[in-house]
């Protein structure tokens, strides 16, 4: 429960408001974090925070890679740290994404917004062959094309798998798609018997990309899906993050559609 | 050598249309090829076509003053652009510039204007396809408008 002092080894401004953050820990290996677990990261004396970890590499020699989008306090705060500074880390906490469900099933992943963060990790295990999916198709929408995360990759990832992604708003310097990123979901090709799809987003933008999803013919219990409730101890023991009968920092906050759909539906819960 | 008769089958936008009624689609409807950044249909001109696209990528634009054109929505192989054809004032509402090399399939709007006119049947199916066509693209601004990717909602937008 108590945090472990890191310190920030490299900062990378994405985009105005959202940086990405290399930590390291002199001299001590991590715990090897799970694509889709979360770290609390405290700014000393602002507040403490859950954050996915956005890193390409899982064990515990590689520096911690968490993506922050500043929102409130604490988020700022983190934003705000520069290179050198330090930082409290807890973790890692909760269930990650089902890979053990992977196997060479075709492997469709949907982000919205900072919903990438969680899922890059697991693009990355795709691309050096850890991931035993049979093929990956990415689906990624954002607001502008000056808010996408990770664009020297997205470049290169566009080479290697089938990568859309779909901005809301565009001048006419944007050549690519334009519209919600549930138009070219519902135009695509899946393979809606058999392929997994891990969704990553906003939850208005979740449900609307589910909606597609069934109608399409994808199974209840083929989408999982990342959610986002307020966090405080993260081990399932201050109920803040109560979602039904759920915990989100323990049971979650990777779900199965079909355990969590009557919930989901529930607007304030 | 395909024909424009098969052409107009194998798009899903004439599934299911009888094959008099594409006979008589084709007779109206011509070939076109448009280099990246050429406009297939210009905003407030004569609405008299629209365009089945069956390849490439087409952006829907409108002008804004001081700001320039502005993308609403891009469309691909399988999309339609234009209804103003169908409605009056029959001036086309938005510009559609293509983003790449496209192919698509122009018919003619004023013949077939006549013709469903004449032809109660094949407008009330025509105007079935093009109302599923506008409803969808209302749908897809609403969600557009929502700002799925924006703040949480009980922030306002306080992006730094
Ligand atoms: C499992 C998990 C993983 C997350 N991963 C990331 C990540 O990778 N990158 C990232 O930037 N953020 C992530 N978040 C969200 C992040 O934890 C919240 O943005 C943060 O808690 C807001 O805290 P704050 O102190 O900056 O803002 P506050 O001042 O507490 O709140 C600012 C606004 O954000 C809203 N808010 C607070 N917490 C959340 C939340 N958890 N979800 C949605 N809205 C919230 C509040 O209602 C308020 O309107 C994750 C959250 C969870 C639960
Ligand atoms: S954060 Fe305390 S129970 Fe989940």
């Amino acid at each position: 429960m108590i945090p472990q002092v890191w310190r920030i080894e490299q900062r990378r401004e994405e985009y105005p408001g959202t940086v990405t953050l290399a930590l390291t820990r002199e001299g001590k290996s991590r715990d090897s974090i799970h694509p889709g677990q979360f770290n609390m990261l405290y700014a000393f004396g602002a507040g403490e925070v859950a954050i996915s970890s956005s890193g390409p590499g899982t064990s515990s020699d590689e520096p911690l890679i968490h993506t922050i989008k500043s929102q409130g306090l604490a988020t700022q705060a983190l934003c705000r740290l520069p290179e050198g500074s330090q930082l409290g880390v807890r973790g890692p906490f909760g269930q990650g994404w089902p890979i053990g469900l992977v196997k060479r099933r075709p492997l469709i992943v949907i982000a919205g917004g900072l919903g990438l963060a969680p899922l890059r990790p697991l693009i990355y295990s795709f691309l050096k062959g850890q991931l035993p999916a049979r093929s990956l198709q990415v689906f990624y929408g954002a607001r502008r094309p000056q808010e996408l995360l990770y664009q020297q990759e997205l470049e290169d990832w566009g080479k290697s798998f089938e990568l859309v992604v779909s901005v809301d708003h565009a001048d006419s310097t944007w050549e690519g798609h334009v519209g919600v990123i549930t138009d070219p979901l519902r135009i695509s090709t899946l393979d809606t018997g058999n392929a997994l799809i891990f969704l990553c987003g906003p939850e208005i933008m979740m449900r609307f990309c589910i909606q597609v999803l069934r109608h399409k013919g994808v199974a209840e219990s083929n989408i999982y899906l990342s959610m986002e409730r307020n966090m405080k101890c993260a081990i399932g023991l201050c109920g803040h993050c109560q979602w039904g009968p759920n915990f989100v920092c323990k049971d979650g906050p990777v779900f199965c559609y079909r355990n969590v759909r009557q919930w989901f539906q529930i607007n304030s819960l | 050598m395909k024909t424009i008769t098969d052409l107009l089958h194998e798009h899903p936008f004439f599934n299911g249309l009888a094959e008099k009624d594409l006979q008589f689609l084709s007779g109206c409807t011509s070939n076109g090829h448009y280099k990246e950044g050429e406009y297939l249909a210009r905003e407030n001109t004569s609405a008299d076509h629209f365009f089945l696209i069956r390849s490439g990528r087409v952006a829907v634009e409108t002008f804004v003053p001081n700001y320039g054109p502005l993308c609403l929505m891009t469309l691909h192989g399988g999309d339609i652009f234009g209804w103003s054809w169908l409605y009056p004032p029959y001036r086309t509402a938005f510009d559609a510039r293509a983003l790449t090399s496209v192919r698509s399939l122009r018919l003619g709007g004023k013949c077939l204007r006549d013709k469903c006119e004449r032809e109660p049947r094949l407008g009330f199916e025509l105007m079935k396809r093009f109302a599923k066509i506008a409803t969808d693209r209302l749908q897809a601004t609403r969600i557009q408008l929502l700002d799925l990717y924006g703040p949480h909602p009980s922030q306002g937008d306080r992006q730094p």
